[in-house]
């Protein structure tokens, strides 16, 4: 399914929230980019800034953010720059979303079957009838149960569930090109978090849309992910494919996430956590906002913003650590088993690989 | 519905029955006779007058008597104007007080929805602020000043209204417009506080999400999840408007029962007072019957007989 057309350009996004505190620097230099057809996991803890990214997106900031710099190109256009009018037309017809919580999410007092036509009316002008058949197939494509007795039904008569599937056919009924999902599972029971992702995918096949995955559960993204970018304090720390990510990591706060996600190997009888708390984003601090929870950090962390390190085409990483000067450290134990498991992984792919070249000039002779 | 309609109608003629046998002895408890200004006459007179009436009896058996003859239909005869009846008394003067309430819950309530609304959606502006001053106005200031103001401004003074008495719609204005400062007020700090909640709210969230305009976000889901709390104090407001017209009526000297009920409290007219109570009482409990089904046709939630699954 995936291309090498990049759908959505994010530049340099820098964004702030003027409190009565001061100034929030909420996002601060934010750059990715996301092509057709694939699935981007936004990593990170609460408060790093994944949601206000999406936001900008969607043009939904909060009243008292300001835009201080970058750009959000989407089909060369830039959203930060569009219209209010523009934005409407963008909003739930190219570009949908899907919220965290749905129990508070759908409009009580309308029937969900106006609710999933609603996106068809006001975007395309179908007449009611239609939009409510099409919003029947939908609902019938999200798997909702009984969909034709239940179009009528009120949100407080389904579970949380299958109220999320009605937020996800919201969503797709007009075949987004880009649909965010900000934690789309946090608020769901665990089994039925595994129903929705599976939806998810599945959906994702057959209407062919990019997936930005806003996520604090690493677990997820695994199963869910083409990419991962990890953010911490308003920036992007470290981005690549979801193996180099699980199984290459780079950036110390990367390393930390992973160990403190229990896995089928881990044996300690601790599980492992990221001391101390995020940043004062009011203040940010002058170096790499993590080093004062790093234990591997340098004497620059503290003075001066790590640049990108490229580790390979795909995979880069904003840390000290990278560079050529820099000392050798020994990651924590957890990773080093991580990182030996990938360098099978690349092996068995290289190993493949010659085989298949093989292969092809044998073919070919 | 009709199962529940039966049941409200039953609770309500309960309800009603406990309003009487309560007013009915509190009303005992007040001092004086309703011959108490009749000093011309010797006490052999007035215990012979009373006896007519049948005040000499034990209260229970007044209170027994006057029960069953308001289930016969039958609210006595009043003590102040010559024996009239009061059901005649009170049908004659029940008018003028409906039309002044209802005008005043209309004027009230449908302004104060959209004077609230206006101050959520444009929070924190000039329109905000001074919506919110005249709503504290309006609840600070009593409805008898506010009277009192209009009388002496727009009626004495502009001379665009008739400043008291009944005879057209344009004696209506100025007591309509004092009784509904209040209602109005309460309706938009109500409908203001309610409507800055939803705007906040997920469910408002997505609609952004899904291109409505902001105008159509705020009609198709803002303003009808607003509404639902503001339903619930349409009963209070009523109550509000029926105990300001007691005062307003007077004011404006209005031919109303609000009027009439001030009249027979300040003589003793026991008939009188009793039908009045049993008047309001109603009107009251059939405004929270409506209140309580226009609930449920705005909230599915609490819809009576919705099927669920």
């Amino acid at each position: 399914m995936q291309s090498n057309e990049t759908i959505l350009k994010v530049n340099h996004l820098k964004i702030n929230f003027n409190t009565y505190a001061g100034t929030v620097k909420a996002i601060r230099d934010v750059s990715f980019d996301l092509k057709k057809g694939e699935t981007l996991a936004i990593v990170g803890e609460s408060g790093s800034g994944k949601t206000v990214t999406t936001r900008s997106i969607m043009g939904l900031l909060a009243n008292n953010a300001v835009v201080e710099g970058g750009s959000i190109q989407f089909h060369g256009k830039d959203v930060l720059k569009m219209s209010q009018k523009d934005l409407e037309g963008l909003r739930g017809a190219k570009i949908a979303q899907i919220f965290q919580d749905p129990m508070t999410s759908l409009d009580p007092t309308m029937r969900i079957g106006r609710q999933i036509a609603e996106p068809l009316m006001v975007h395309r002008g179908v007449k009611k009838e239609k939009a409510m058949s099409q919003a029947l197939e939908m609902m019938k494509l999200v798997g909702i149960t009984d969909a034709e007795n239940r179009i009528n039904d009120y949100p407080h008569q389904f579970s949380g569930g299958m109220r999320q599937r009605i937020v996800i056919a919201i969503a797709l009924i007009n075949y987004p090109e880009i649909l965010i999902a900000d934690e789309p599972t946090t608020a769901l029971d665990v089994t039925i978090q595994a129903q929705i992702l599976n939806l998810m995918r599945e959906l994702q096949d057959k209407i062919s849309t990019s997936i930005i995955f806003i996520t604090h559960d690493l677990g997820v993204v695994a199963g869910m992910a083409d990419r991962v970018a990890v953010m911490y304090a308003g920036k992007i720390v470290e981005y690549g494919t979801v193996d180099e990510i699980f199984y290459n990591p780079k950036h110390p706060y990367t390393w930390g996430l992973l160990s403190s996600m229990p896995t089928l190997d881990t044996h300690s009888e601790e599980l492992a956590s990221i001391p101390g708390t995020p940043p004062d984003l009011l203040d940010p601090p002058k170096g790499d906002a993590f080093a004062p929870r790093n234990p591997y950090a340098l004497k620059i962390d503290t003075e001066k913003q790590p640049p990108f390190f490229k580790v390979s085409n795909t995979h880069y990483a904003a840390t000290w650590l990278l560079h050529p000067d820099a000392p050798q450290v020994t990651p924590p134990k957890q990773i080093i088993e991580r990182q030996k498991k990938f360098a099978e992984m690349q092996r068995e792919a290289a190993a493949k690989n010659q085989h298949h070249q093989i292969e092809e000039e044998e073919e070919q002779q | 519905m009709a199962k529940y309609l039966l049941k409200r109608i039953f609770y309500l003629l309960l309800t009603l029955f406990i309003v009487i046998t309560v007013t009915f002895f509190l009303m005992k408890l007040l001092p004086g006779t309703p011959l108490q200004n009749q000093q011309k006459l010797s006490p052999a007179e007035q215990h012979l007058i009373l006896k007519q009436y049948g005040l000499t009896k034990p209260i229970w058996q007044q209170y027994l008597t006057y029960v069953v003859g308001v289930f016969q239909g039958n609210f006595g005869t009043s003590f102040q104007f010559s024996d009239q009846p009061v059901s005649y008394l009170i049908s004659s003067r029940i008018g003028p007080s409906l039309l002044l309430g209802t005008q005043a819950m209309i004027i009230g309530v449908i302004p104060g929805i959209l004077v609230g609304a206006l101050g959520a959606i444009k929070k924190n502006t000039w329109i905000d602020t001074t919506a919110t001053i005249v709503s504290i106005l309006g609840i600070s200031i009593p409805s008898f000043v506010l009277a009192v103001l209009l009388q002496y401004f727009v009626g004495l003074k502009l001379h665009w209204f008739p400043i008291a008495d009944w005879g057209g719609f344009a004696y209506t204005v100025l007591p309509t417009l004092a009784l509904a400062a209040s209602p109005f007020a309460d309706t938009a700090r109500f409908t203001r506080t309610e409507m800055v909640d939803v705007l906040n709210s997920d469910y408002i969230e997505l609609a952004r999400a899904k291109g409505l305009s902001k105008w159509g976000v705020i009609y198709h889901h803002a303003l009808r999840n607003s509404l639902i709390p503001v339903v619930t104090i349409i009963g209070p407001l009523a109550v509000n408007i029926m105990t300001g017209s007691m005062v307003i009526e007077n004011i404006f000297s209005i031919p109303g029962i609000g009027e009439q009920f001030v009249k027979s409290i300040l003589t003793n007219d026991y008939p009188t007072i009793m039908a009045v109570t049993i008047v309001y009482s109603v009107m009251l409990m059939v405004v929270l019957l409506i209140t309580d089904i226009v609930y449920g046709i705005i909230d599915p939630r609490i819809r009576l007989s919705g099927k669920s699954n």
